[in-house]
């Protein structure tokens, strides 16, 4: 899951590093937003958007996007589905 | 009457807040696994770090066992008072609007600020009437108050700001400067500054804190004369 902070609210650690990247040479950056990246195994992915709803993020300042992946235990190619929601 | 103050792992007020509440009446602390509020007329929810802060501040308190009571004790309309983190935990449960992110100067700030008394007319604000303005101290690293502007036009419409930061005190970039706010029907209260540590002059210098407490004594006085 792929958590960030919805557009429009001001985010201080993106501001921050926004204006730390040209001091190393990098020109040009803009709308850097900071988020974060939960990861797990789960048995059914049905539960993966209630999991965002009522803990992993905050709907009412984050959005989330979730991506299921093959299960690197197996090698099961179960097809990589990418799903995404904004509240 | 009786305060409770809720523990959990890694609140840290949780001794002040029990201090400052026995200055009002008694009061016992409330460990997060314990379900029973012990009869407790009024709630505390201290500041802190509970459980690490981990993932957002407040949002794994949100689910204990003791937050499920005061969940209803709440929509009972009983009294509860969230100081910072505790703010943050009311906020998570959806017992106050709004969220509080990370502060806008990207740092834990700690000073004593100077609050506006908005609204005089609440259960936690009534025996501080009289007064325009608080000196209480702050400190937390997320403090910074945002809901959507439609939530925030009606907070205001609604009497549910209670306290602002006073003019050049906003350090954490809280929308409209809001500092507390409580909720639709009243019963419940946060805000981010500290009046459990502003209770004693010999202690920072102000007492201003005091009035938040007396006044839900009184309420619960009001309630039952």
């Amino acid at each position: 899951m792929l958590i960030r902070p919805k557009a429009g609210i001001l985010d201080p650690q993106g501001v921050a590093v926004e204006r730390a990247l040209p001091a190393l040479g990098f020109d040009g950056v803009s709308r850097v937003h900071i988020g974060r990246l939960v990861e797990l195994d789960v048995p059914d992915a049905a539960q993966l958007a209630p999991m965002c709803e009522k803990l992993l993020a905050n709907p009412l300042v984050e959005d989330y996007e979730i991506e299921l992946l093959p299960d690197p235990g197996t090698g099961d190619d179960a097809a990589p589905a990418a799903g995404s929601s904004s509240a | 009457m009786k305060f409770g103050v809720l523990q959990f792992p890694g609140s840290c007020d949780d001794a002040d807040a029990l201090t400052a509440a026995r200055l009002v009446g008694d009061a016992e602390l409330l460990w997060h696994r314990d379900r029973d509020l012990r009869g407790c007329e009024a709630i505390i929810v201290p500041g802190g770090f509970s459980y690490g802060d981990y993932l957002r501040a407040g949002a794994i308190a949100r689910f204990s066992p003791v937050m499920e009571s005061v969940i209803e004790f709440a929509h009972e309309g009983g009294l509860v008072l969230g100081i910072c983190n505790g703010f943050q935990v009311l906020c998570e449960a959806q017992l106050l609007p709004g969220a509080l992110l990370g502060n806008a100067n990207r740092r834990f700030t700690f000073r004593q600020v100077r609050l506006e008394l908005v609204n005089a007319d609440t259960p936690f604000t009534r025996a501080c009437a009289g007064r325009d303005h608080l000196s209480i101290p702050a400190k937390h690293a997320s403090g910074r108050y945002y809901a959507d502007e439609r939530t925030l036009e009606r907070l205001e419409a609604e009497g549910q700001v209670v306290l602002r930061y006073a003019r050049g005190e906003n350090f954490n970039g809280s929308l409209r400067d809001i500092a507390g706010v409580c909720s639709e029907r009243g019963n419940v209260f946060g805000l981010m500054p500290h009046p459990e540590h502003a209770v004693d002059e010999l202690l920072g210098g102000s007492s201003d804190g005091l009035c938040i407490l007396r006044s839900m004594r009184e309420a619960l006085e009001g309630a039952l004369a």
